[in-house]
């Protein structure tokens, strides 16, 4: 370790004001502060820093997501290999779902980063890490079946439109993942949805399964996996999203490091129960008889209030604004799924549009904030 | 038509900028953000896209040199109504041209030739240039203006149709390259509208980084 700081130091000034490499200044600390706690100082304003910056948030998401991935890499492998005679070994299914989830990761984080790097160069911005976070949620939502080019496209088009058009990490009114998925929803329609995708599959062997979504639309429910099956995740569908069991352990981690906020979970759950109660209610065709819990289970619900809407950038940044917003969430997601067989993903349509609307339910929640404490002022000095 | 009475020659530097001006600067589509339902509508081909350029460019050109012409005949209360008379006309005049020369792309524009009388680019221009300047300038700013919406619309719709449908002018430019064969797939999501307005925003964060001056203070 010691080595490696004194080297740093010494090609330290090659890359400062004057230096031969001045042009990569941004490149070099983003490097560097990956590797070392930096040991800037601040020189004025508050002088109070918190431990947690952002490389450390950005880490405990990545940490959270591990579970979700690794339980993905293992069922995309599973999956397969229902379709075919035989079930090998363990180590034989990890190793077939890691050919197939490892390249789409890798493109996704190669992609993303040259880009973030090439405009934190041209900006003279540092190197943001909000990247890290994004280029291992775009895996993750995305079928295994996904050809690499489409990932590396939609990733770009995520960073470049979704991000950088905004002024880089912390400015984008848009997930960045949920972006890049939309992009490929209706920009590859064929490789997103339908019953065609969610299983790798040799070319030998052309079986497919549908995801429980998908036979929900179709009308199919008896061919419905079970609830416990849906929980623990042995179902097809994109890489991360099956297992909602795993998806909770990613939870705890995000709430118990502080990272995402439990309001907008929890009430995003509510939002998601209490839709699919109406609709049990209702009960006009087969999909709205699909018990409330069940749908909390199904597609990416769980996983897009887990790891999306809590996204701290694009959700809203008033407490109170954070519960319309989860609730808003869930109430959307299941209404979308149900109301339009053609959207099957309805959570991913739900929190985009909500975090269109979070700058707007923010205005209003410090605008009847701002109301209130104006009357109470008018109160006592009448 | 030019009338030049005065001393001013055809393309001073004044009459240079009514042309110029539009192009970039003042361009009614990305500074101005007018006609932006059409640049969304009819722009999935490239070749719609042309004949709707053209189409404005005609009757932006000609409408302004007639109400430059009438602009001290008209009184000012009933003017917005000549003006639409005007441009009403000359819309049924294009369609019809269209419709005997051009027909299988009037079919695709259906609707949209006859609401470039609504295109409020030209209704703004009337207003506000050739209801008070001559016609030769009027005629310039029209021209200059309708190129200047015109571009947008064929700059969206060469890319729409080049990554959505993998054609230019309907000629299978991916296909011929080879492609396909590798793997590729056209675009579903230029074919929908809002990839236009990707497309014009593009185009607006290029000419906003080119010319600062045009970024908008909040």
């Amino acid at each position: 370790m010691k080595a490696l700081r004194e080297y740093i130091d010494k090609i330290k000034p090659h890359f400062e004001k004057g230096g031969k490499f001045e042009k990569l200044h941004s490149v070099f600390d983003g490097f560097e502060t990956f590797l070392f706690v930096p040991n800037r100082v601040t020189t004025r304003g508050s002088h109070i820093r918190d431990a947690i910056d952002m490389k450390r948030t950005m880490a405990t998401v990545v940490l959270a997501m591990f579970p979700a991935l690794l339980f993905g890499i293992w069922n995309v492998g599973y999956q397969h290999f229902q379709v075919t005679e035989s079930m090998p070994e363990f180590w034989t299914i990890v190793g077939y779902g890691l050919i197939k989830v490892l390249p789409i990761v890798v493109v996704s984080y190669v992609t993303g980063l040259a880009i973030e790097f090439f405009f934190a160069q041209i900006r003279g911005h540092e190197i943001n890490e909000g990247f890290l976070v994004s280029g291992m949620l775009i895996p993750l939502v995305l079928p295994p079946t996904i050809p690499l080019w489409m990932v590396a496209l939609a990733t770009a088009f995520a960073v470049i439109l979704g991000k950088e058009v905004f002024g880089g990490t912390g400015m984008n009114i848009l997930n960045p993942a949920l972006t890049a998925r939309a992009f490929l929803f209706f920009a590859y329609p064929a490789y997103m949805s339908g019953d065609k995708v969610w299983i790798a599959e040799n070319a030998a062997d052309a079986t497919t399964g549908a995801t429980p979504l998908a036979e929900a639309a179709a009308g199919n429910s008896d061919s419905l996996p079970d609830f416990w099956n849906m929980f623990f995740g042995f179902i097809p569908g994109s890489i991360g999203e099956t297992s909602t069991a795993l998806i909770i352990v990613g939870a705890i981690i995000l709430l118990f490091t502080g990272v995402g906020s439990w309001r907008i979970m929890l009430t995003a759950i509510l939002g998601g129960l209490t839709m699919g109660l109406l609709f049990n209610l209702w009960g006009a065709n087969e999909f709205m008889q699909i018990p409330a819990h069940h749908q909390l289970v199904m597609g990416g619900f769980a996983f897009g209030v887990v790891f999306m809407a809590t996204d701290p950038v694009s959700a809203t940044q008033t407490t109170k604004g954070k519960y319309i917003y989860g609730f808003l969430i869930g109430f959307l997601g299941i209404l979308i799924r149900v109301f339009n067989p053609a959207y099957p993903e309805g959570i991913m349509l739900a929190i985009l549009f909500m975090n269109v609307m979070s700058p707007l339910i923010d205005h209003y929640v410090i605008q009847a904030n701002i109301k209130h404490r104006m009357k109470r002022a008018k109160l006592n000095s009448a | 038509m030019a009338e030049t009475k005065e001393k001013e020659p055809l393309f001073s530097t004044k009459n240079k900028k009514l042309l110029s001006e539009p192009m970039v600067r003042n361009n009614p589509i990305t500074v101005q953000v007018l006609g932006i339902c059409s640049a969304l509508a009819i722009t999935v081909k490239l070749e719609p896209s042309l004949v709707m350029a053209l189409s404005v460019v005609v009757i932006m050109g000609v409408s302004n040199v007639i109400i430059s012409l009438l602009r001290n005949m008209i009184p000012p209360r009933i003017r917005i109504i000549v003006m639409l008379t005007v441009i009403a006309s000359l819309v049924v005049l294009t369609d019809e041209v269209l419709e005997a020369f051009l027909y299988d792309v009037s079919k695709q524009l259906s609707v949209f030739v006859g609401l470039i009388i609504t295109n409020c680019i030209i209704m703004g221009r009337l207003e506000a240039f050739a209801s008070s300047n001559k016609p030769w300038p009027s005629f310039l700013d029209g021209i200059g203006n309708a190129a200047g919406y015109g571009w947008i619309l064929i700059v969206v719709g060469f890319f729409r149709e080049l990554f959505g449908s993998g054609e230019v002018f309907g000629y299978p430019v991916f296909e011929k390259i080879g492609l396909y064969s590798i793997g590729y797939e056209n675009n579903g999501l230029m074919i929908l509208p809002p990839a236009a307005l990707f497309v014009v925003g593009i185009i607006i964060w290029v000419q906003r980084s080119r010319h600062p001056e045009l970024v908008e203070e909040n």
